[in-house]
């Protein structure tokens, strides 16, 4: 029961090769098997959202699904969003606007806020308030990671134009 | 907060899931589909399942399809699914007006309708639609096929009438008439979080009156239901305030609400008279 399942997963383009239990969240396994830090785990059981990463273009709880359920999908974290030195807009957005104090939950922000553009861009602003009701931040009160997605959301249409 | 071990068995085809679920349920056996109620209560390590069949690569079970008079869902489809429309109907606005009350966006990627009612948490969106709108419920096992009526199904808080060795193959969900007038309303305290009380209203207006009024009331009491009180206070009558708030007045005398860690029966109980009545009210909107 207790055995380790050897699997691939591939998170930001690359190929990880572990062995983990069947109980291994995807969250840990990103962390503890990949060593890919920057998604950080907070409540552990749905709440926060500070563990959200893309699965196959879904943002998702990696705390609610196993690491086994992932193998073959196309994982994106934190890490893959720059390109080089130069930040995602949504990053750079972060920044601009101060959507970020401690820093503990911007990567799950950051993951939640670039899946949901990238598959609506045209959100409106109501459903994309709704939509940052998801996770949760203990720092910032909420207004700047507002500013900071609604202006990132701009600059992402003007880019697919 | 870490799950408990299991062992992981990963059916790929519907025929595979129930002889899976046949031999194992016996042995603390579960299904994982979305896994967004289940993990959690695994992390808590308020359920240790020994084995999960994980019917996330079934063939099929992703059907959402309709006939021209229900809607058929599968066991794998998402609530996610119906954030845009689904279905030629008035039913697709409501399903979508429903669905984003569901959780939060990331859940309802994962998280799946019928899922859900096989959980049958009192304060469940879907649990509440289905009882409102007289679904079916199709469970399949290894013994064969079973219709159990939405009214027949809920069994109490987190329980229903499915068998251990039964899957929750497919709901259907009836169309709802071309003119037909839909409410829905939940109350909590936070965004996404469980309602403390929820009510879908649907009905027609003929000759200005209203007919065919189904009241639905979720989050109050063990099991979603339909109360025939307040539809009686609807049918004959002109839709507007007052129709609407004896409607509700009879929703909350009807009900026997839950108490828990959050409120007591007799704040439940006027909370219901409150959502009965927005979701009249929203039925204008």
């Amino acid at each position: 029961m207790t055995e380790k399942i050897a699997l691939t997963l591939t998170i930001n383009g690359h190929a990880h090769a572990i062995a983990v239990e069947a109980r291994r969240t995807l969250a840990d396994a990103i962390r503890e098997d990949c060593g890919q830090t920057g998604t950080h785990i907070g409540c552990e059981h749905g709440i926060c959202g500070a563990c959200t990463v893309i699965v196959n273009g879904e943002p998702v709880r990696s705390c609610l699904m196993f690491a086994v359920q992932a193998e073959g999908k196309k994982i994106r974290t934190v890490e893959g969003l720059a390109d080089g030195d130069t930040l995602h807009a949504m990053q750079q957005a972060f920044m601009d606007h101060h959507g970020l104090q401690c820093g503990f939950c911007t990567p799950g922000f950051l993951m939640l806020a670039v899946g949901v553009l990238e598959r609506e861009p045209d959100i409106s602003d109501g459903d994309l308030l709704d939509v940052l009701s998801s996770n949760l931040c203990r720092c910032t009160g909420y207004q700047n990671i507002i500013k900071a997605v609604r202006a990132a959301a701009a600059e992402m249409r003007k880019r697919c134009v | 907060m870490k799950p408990a071990p299991f062992v992981r068995h990963v059916p790929r085809t519907l025929q595979q899931a129930l002889a899976m679920l046949s031999q194992l349920a016996g042995q603390d056996g579960r299904i994982l589909a979305g896994g967004q109620s289940l993990v959690p209560i695994m992390a808590f390590r308020l359920a240790k399942p020994a084995h999960l069949i994980d019917i996330n690569e079934v063939e099929g079970l992703d059907r959402l399809d309709s006939d021209g008079k229900a809607l058929t869902i599968g066991a794998r489809v998402r609530h996610a699914a119906f954030h845009g429309p689904v279905v030629d109907n008035p039913l697709a606005a409501l399903l979508t007006y429903v669905a984003r009350h569901i959780a939060h966006y990331p859940i309802r990627m994962r998280g799946t309708f019928c899922g859900s009612l096989a959980h049958a948490d009192p304060a469940s969106e879907w649990c509440l639609t289905t009882a409102t709108l007289g679904a079916t419920m199709i469970a399949r096992s290894t013994r064969g096929t079973r219709e159990i009526a939405a009214k027949d199904f809920f069994d109490g808080i987190m329980s229903t009438a499915l068998a251990e060795d039964e899957l929750l193959a497919e709901v259907r969900l009836p169309l709802l008439a071309a003119d037909a007038k839909f409410g829905f309303n939940e109350f909590s305290r936070r965004a996404g979080d469980f309602a403390m009380a929820s009510s879908l209203v649907a009905y027609r207006v003929v000759d200005s009156k209203i007919a065919e009024a189904r009241v639905g009331v979720g989050g109050a009491e063990p099991s979603p239901r339909r109360i025939a009180e307040a539809e009686a206070a609807l049918n004959g009558q002109p839709p507007g305030d007052a129709a609407f708030r004896a409607a509700a007045l009879a929703a909350s005398d009807a009900v026997d609400p839950l108490e828990d860690h959050q409120t007591n029966a007799e704040y439940r109980r006027d909370l219901v008279r409150v959502v009965v009545r927005r979701a009249l009210e929203h039925s204008l909107q």
